[in-house]
């Protein structure tokens, strides 16, 4: 098996613990142990993008210098915010000898950050390590007539020197899902902002922007709705009891992390599907459309 | 005995100064200032009194427990910026001293029994957890060693447990948040982190409980009883006898 060094993130030990569990588990039945350093610190949770700010590149560095430490090229995350934070500090460092020289001058407490660490996102992982072929071979149970409508929101495709796929046309969970035998509704919302931050402060215009993306989703036949980053599931989730409140007839769809799809389509014990987060209860479309037993024809 | 002399240089510091000096290796030190010079052998609190100083508010056990006497230092020609408590640190020369007993922080008031052990409990009380950015000041200046920056990520996280362990010499002398980035009291998060951990989290003990049970019930009253009635002697030759459990 081979083992990759993995940041979690505050997120995914606080609330979206589910997630994680779904992540290393599929990981696991694919021979990857994504493998969680004893003292890693928070991402910095946003990408400062102020140049001179330097206090706030010492969280992502700190985490960057733990990889060297442990004697890898490359860190995997899950969280899309903690890909995005750790991946935009990585290139620049990469980019400028100044701003890592002055970083090492002041973190002495650490050994100095020689850079040329990959920061990975797990679908990068799967696609271009795993590869979509492998994981179409270990599906048992495959999503047929599950229809998912992937959401990729900000951080995973912007910015583009950052990205991981297209930011306005990305395939990567288009091409998971399919591999996992689910038909994918394809949305142009899959890609706009769910309203992020504001979450806290502004609920109601964070209800309103997933009321959009998610009504599309469900106009065009989706029966769920999948995605990567905690702060997305949560916005996309939780906050449809505000949607609803603003729009009475919404109806309503459950919104999951994509890593459940695959324990499910894997058959891993339910322990490992991480369906805990979801507020929307997932199991009743789950039920009808692929953990019900399939009627054979005739039968 | 240097120090016994030094304790009694403290009591009447006029009588014995020369006779310390004499025996002593001397420093100057500046205290808010001004330099002073002392014997070498004292602690930053006894050089303090030694030269006058008369220590009501920052000092406490002297013995390194109770975390009132939070100092600061530099040294000459050093820019880093040191810290210990003045009552287990001794003095050296060319120190400039500052003391800091007491450094402003709201504590959160809360029934512990009520709360749930998780981040977001913490975050409700003190949500500028959230905007530490790792710069390490805190573990850097912290005279107990603790790793100040690593308790803070684990109570962010919501790992009460190890947040709770990591914080747990902490002597809540206030020096870590004189210096965070993130202005935030990590003793008062460390010490929330371990009450929710003792209240929700570790394993009650049972013979404890069913010892107290026990007392409710009035089962050693008699015991109790009969031993207030003996006198000095046989109190002693009690005492003596008494069953000690095998270490
Ligand atoms: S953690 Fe802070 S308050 Fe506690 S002993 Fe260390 S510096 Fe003092
Ligand atoms: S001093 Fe404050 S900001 Fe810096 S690491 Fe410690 S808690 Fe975080
Ligand atoms: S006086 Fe109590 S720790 Fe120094």
């Amino acid at each position: 098996m081979e083992t990759i060094p993995y940041f979690p993130g505050c997120t995914c030990k606080a609330d979206a613990l589910p997630f994680e569990v779904s992540a290393k588990a599929v990981m696991r039945e694919l021979d990857i142990e994504m493998r969680e350093w004893e003292r890693w610190t928070c991402c910095g949770t946003v990408y400062s993008m102020t140049t001179d700010d330097l206090i706030h590149q010492l969280g992502p560095a700190r985490n960057l210098i733990r990889v060297q430490e442990e004697g890898s090229d490359r860190v995997v995350t899950i969280c899309s915010m903690c890909y995005s934070t750790l991946k935009l500090s990585a290139m620049m460092f990469d980019a400028d000898e100044e701003k890592l020289q002055k970083l090492n001058d002041f973190l002495y407490d650490e050994v100095d950050y020689e850079g040329g660490i990959r920061v990975m996102h797990i679908l990068e992982l799967l696609r271009d390590d795993v590869g979509f072929e492998a994981v179409k071979e270990r599906v048992v149970r495959p999503l047929e007539g599950l229809r998912v409508a992937p959401y990729y929101g900000c951080t995973l495709v912007r910015p583009t020197e950052a990205g991981i796929d297209d930011r306005e046309e990305p395939r990567v969970m288009h091409d998971l899902l399919e591999a996992l035998g689910a038909e994918v509704v394809d949305s142009p919302f899959k890609v706009e902002c769910c309203g992020s931050y504001e979450t806290v402060d502004r609920p109601e215009m964070v209800a309103e922007k997933c009321h959009r993306i998610l009504s599309d989703a469900i106009k065009r036949g989706a029966d769920l709705v999948v995605t990567s980053c905690p702060l997305c599931e949560f916005n996309l989730d939780d906050r449809q009891d505000v949607i609803s409140s603003i729009a009475p007839r919404f109806p309503g769809i459950p919104v999951l992390y994509f890593t459940s799809l695959m324990a499910i389509a894997f058959d891993l014990p339910e322990e490992e599907w991480g369906l805990e987060s979801a507020t929307v209860d997932p199991l009743p479309v789950l039920q009808e459309k692929v953990l019900a037993p399939k009627d054979e024809g005739g039968g | 005995m240097a120090d016994d002399k030094v304790l009694q240089a403290i009591d009447e510091p006029p009588v014995m100064e020369s006779e310390i000096c004499v025996t002593d290796e001397l420093v100057e030190v500046y205290i808010m200032g001004k330099p002073y010079t002392v014997p070498a052998s004292l602690t930053i609190m006894k050089a303090m009194e030694y030269v006058g100083y008369k220590l009501v508010r920052g000092v406490g056990c002297r013995e390194g427990f109770c975390g009132a006497c939070g100092t600061v230092f530099r040294r000459r020609g050093d820019y880093k910026l040191y810290s210990g408590l003045a009552c287990q640190t001794l003095v050296e020369d060319g120190m400039y001293l500052t003391q800091i007993p007491s450094f402003p922080a709201e504590k959160a008031v809360y029934d512990i029994r009520e709360l749930e052990p998780t981040a977001n409990t913490i975050l409700s009380y003190y949500p500028e957890l959230a905007r530490c950015v790792s710069c390490n000041s805190c573990t850097k200046v912290c005279p107990q060693e603790i790793d100040v920056m690593d308790y803070v990520n684990e109570a962010l996280r919501g790992d009460i447990e190890r947040a709770a362990h990591t914080s747990f010499d902490c002597i809540m002398c206030g020096l870590c948040t004189v210096r965070c980035h993130a202005e935030m009291p990590q003793y008062l998060i460390g010490i929330l982190a371990r009450r929710l951990y003792a209240a929700h989290i570790a394993a009650r003990a049972q013979d404890l409980e069913s010892r107290v049970q026990q007392i409710l019930d009035g089962e050693f009253d008699k015991e109790l009883a009969d031993i207030k009635k003996l006198s000095e002697e046989e109190l002693k030759d009690l005492y003596k006898k008494r069953d000690i459990e095998p270490t």
